[in-house]
């Protein structure tokens, strides 16, 4: 056993990092445990020849593939979305594109305004704060007055435009469709001690220029110049209870696979939509048979991804390539709910530059336009540094039959029960990603494009992995309250993209991160009566 | 060119294997006296792609048998056009273990010095240099900004 601490965060990646920085301020003992490791940025691929490889290897963004310290195994063979993720210090920022828009306000009404799901117990406005905080905390570079959100700040100049950007913005204004700048977590001057994005163009590798706002280079130092500790290569079994039903820790295997117990006054679980609700099915006791904080039977249930589409074509003129942060310009034409196109909610289109040298032969050969044997040269560079278009982040909307189980043979590294998912693609998302498809086309054609080509859903895109413990007022209908505490245990918070009610249809680590700083509010403004 | 630690260690394909991925390698890409690269097959990237297939050593090895079940014998001894045909039956019955062996030749192919140089490319890695990316223009905005909100308002 170790010393007890006030609070026992678990995952140091978008939300621990940030829930952590917000209490370090009231001075209590406050330790992260964090199952994978500090990633240094000397060893990230773009610093090397082999860049394009190693995302093929140690920089996979599946952790089945990656096989990291760090990481467990996932039984994602019942889904035809994987999932992708990045277990260390950052968490998924490490790997991902720093694409960074907030949910919307309708976002939070969806039962109230379109009749599906429920509504948010918090809504747009409460979060507004924590929004703006959190873009200059992780330095978002956006342009302000985006037509799709109520106005807010622009911390940092936006992502130039490129050829890309150009490009496809013509089209965009010659169909008369939405577009705009991204909000993107990318220093695009030199802010907080990160340097300005040098276009690097493999952001999701992770930044070796460290112009990305991953948890690491954001909250981390600031959090533990506070004194909060984080405590690597420690992965939870589970959380202990007392004989009054509260938390009273987590068992962990250190660093040297030595089991340990740690005491704790708070557990706060940031392990995202996989990790959480493994944790909680792992934390098996004689007071909590199904699971800790279960009694809703919903821990684990309405597992939500974003299903993708993705819409590409060439171009007669080279473009950007490979070059620059990946996703530069955004358009939420269809993303508000319009009935007439035969799906309810919406969608994102994320404007992607090219490929390497190494994807844009993979891609051409699978999609036929570029062959085998002779003419294999010609074609490819007919096709290299010319491509461009989009992806489609569809709202997925909840069904409890998707879910994340125990799997029953499956384990990880130290014996512990690994997640099994369970995945079916909505009829409602189908047609949303058809229609994603039709228009994406629609877009590329006015662009100029030739050999379109489309796919969906992307197999290896379950990237946002949200709503396996649910927030609500309801005990019945949800795992945490209004403000991310478990309504069976009253010293145990979710802080992570589980607590969603729904997806929305965009990237949710900006949303992630405002919900992790309003729990800890809730929790500072409540600490003389917190477990009331 | 420049290796990082992760390069794997070699991986010992059996002699036929070895043999059949170098010349599926041949095959899907020739070397071009036009475009002044090597095939595939050239000793220095068939070497690197064995060393570095990693990952997907076991997956390969697979391919190559159901490889040498659709030439009907060992792939490696068959003829020209038997291996041609092979291929081809590869590609129309198997195509995720054609994309497979695509895969580990071209992610080795597409980063050869005299490969990169017939592109164009700089041989470096990304960084610390980096790239320019043009501004673009940003007048193109104006027409969004025009056409107004597009939000839902929320009560």
């Amino acid at each position: 056993m170790t010393a007890p601490v006030d609070v026992l965060i678990i995952g140091a990646g978008a939300s621990g990092a940030a829930v952590a920085w917000s209490l370090a301020e009231t001075r209590m003992r406050i330790l992260c445990l964090e199952q994978g490791d500090w990633v240094k940025s000397t060893a990230f691929p773009s610093n090397g020849r082999d860049w394009e490889q190693r995302q093929f290897s140690d920089f996979s963004t599946s952790p089945n593939r990656r096989r990291s310290a760090g990481d467990y195994p996932i039984n994602d063979a019942d889904s035809p979305i994987k999932v992708v993720n990045f277990n260390g210090v950052g968490g998924g920022t490490i790997l991902f594109a720093a694409h960074f828009p907030r949910l919307h306000p309708s976002d939070f009404r969806v039962r109230t305004l379109d009749g599906v799901a429920d509504d948010w117990p918090v809504d747009y406005a409460t979060l507004e704060p924590y929004f703006a905080l959190n873009d200059r905390m992780m330095g978002i570079a956006s342009l302000a007055g985006d037509p799709a959100y109520p106005p807010k700040e622009a911390v940092l100049p936006p992502l130039p435009l490129g050829r890309t950007g150009t490009t496809l913005g013509r089209a965009m204004n010659q169909l008369g469709w939405h577009w705009w700048p991204a909000d993107s977590a990318i220093a695009t001057r030199e802010y907080e001690g990160r340097a300005k994005c040098a276009n690097l163009g493999h952001c999701i590798a992770g930044c070796a220029q460290g112009a990305k706002a991953s948890t690491d280079l954001t909250y981390w130092p600031q959090a533990m110049r506070q004194r909060v500790e984080l405590r690597t290569r420690c992965r939870v079994r589970e959380i202990t209870v007392d004989e009054r039903g509260m938390a009273s820790g987590a068992v962990y295997y250190d660093a040297d696979g030595v089991e340990v117990f740690q005491p704790a006054e708070i557990v706060i679980l940031a392990c995202n939509g996989v990790g959480t609700p493994r944790i909680l099915l792992n934390s098996v006791s004689g007071q909590f048979q199904r699971g800790l904080a279960n009694s809703s039977g919903l821990v684990g249930k309405n597992l939500m991804f974003h299903p993708y589409a993705s819409i590409r074509g060439y171009f007669e003129e080279p473009l950007d390539g490979y070059r620059g942060p990946h996703i530069g310009t955004w358009s939420q034409q269809f993303y508000e709910t319009d009935r007439s196109r035969g799906y309810l909610r919406g969608y994102t289109y994320q404007f992607v530059r090219g490929q390497g040298p190494v994807l844009t032969a993979m891609t051409g050969m699978a999609s036929g336009h570029i062959p085998w044997g002779e003419g294999h040269h010609a074609a490819y560079r007919r096709l290299f540094d010319r491509s461009a278009g989009m992806v489609a982040i569809c709202e997925d909307l909840p069904e409890e039959q998707n879910t994340v189980t125990l799997d029953p043979t499956l384990k990880d590294a130290h014996s512990v029960p690994a997640p099994k998912i369970t995945y079916r693609l909505s009829e409602n998302s189908k047609r949303m990603l058809e229609h994603s498809i039709a228009r994406g086309r629609d877009i590329l054609a006015a662009a100029g494009a030739c050999d379109i080509v489309s796919e969906a859903p992307l197999p290896n895109a379950g990237w946002h992995l949200m709503g396996t413990t649910r927030m609500g007022t309801d005990p019945q209908r949800s795992v945490v309250n209004e403000w991310g505490r478990s309504h069976d245990v009253k010293n145990l918070f979710v802080v992570d993209g589980s607590i969603f009610v729904t997806s929305g249809g965009v990237n949710p680590t900006a949303t992630i991160q405002a919900l992790a700083l309003y729990v800890a509010d809730s929790i500072k403004r409540r600490l003389a009566n917190l477990f009331d | 060119m420049s290796q990082s630690s992760s390069i794997p260690k070699p991986t010992n394909l059996p002699d036929a294997q070895y043999r059949a991925l170098r010349r599926i390698a041949a095959l899907m890409i020739p070397p071009s006296g036009e475009y002044g690269v090597p095939g595939a097959d050239d000793e220095a990237i068939f070497s690197d792609i064995v060393r570095s297939l990693d990952r997907d050593a076991e997956s390969v090895s697979a391919a190559l048998t159901r490889l040498d079940e659709l030439a009907g014998s060992p792939f490696a001894d068959r003829s020209d056009k038997d291996q041609r045909d092979a291929t081809r039956r590869l590609l129309e019955c198997e195509p995720a273990l054609a994309a497979l062996l695509c895969t580990v030749v071209v992610r080795c192919y597409y980063r050869d010095d005299r490969v990169m140089r017939s592109l164009g490319m700089e041989l470096r890695p990304p960084f610390p240099k980096g790239f320019d990316v043009e501004q673009g223009d940003w007048s193109l905005l104006d027409p969004v900004r025009a056409r107004g909100k597009i939000y839902r308002e929320v009560s």
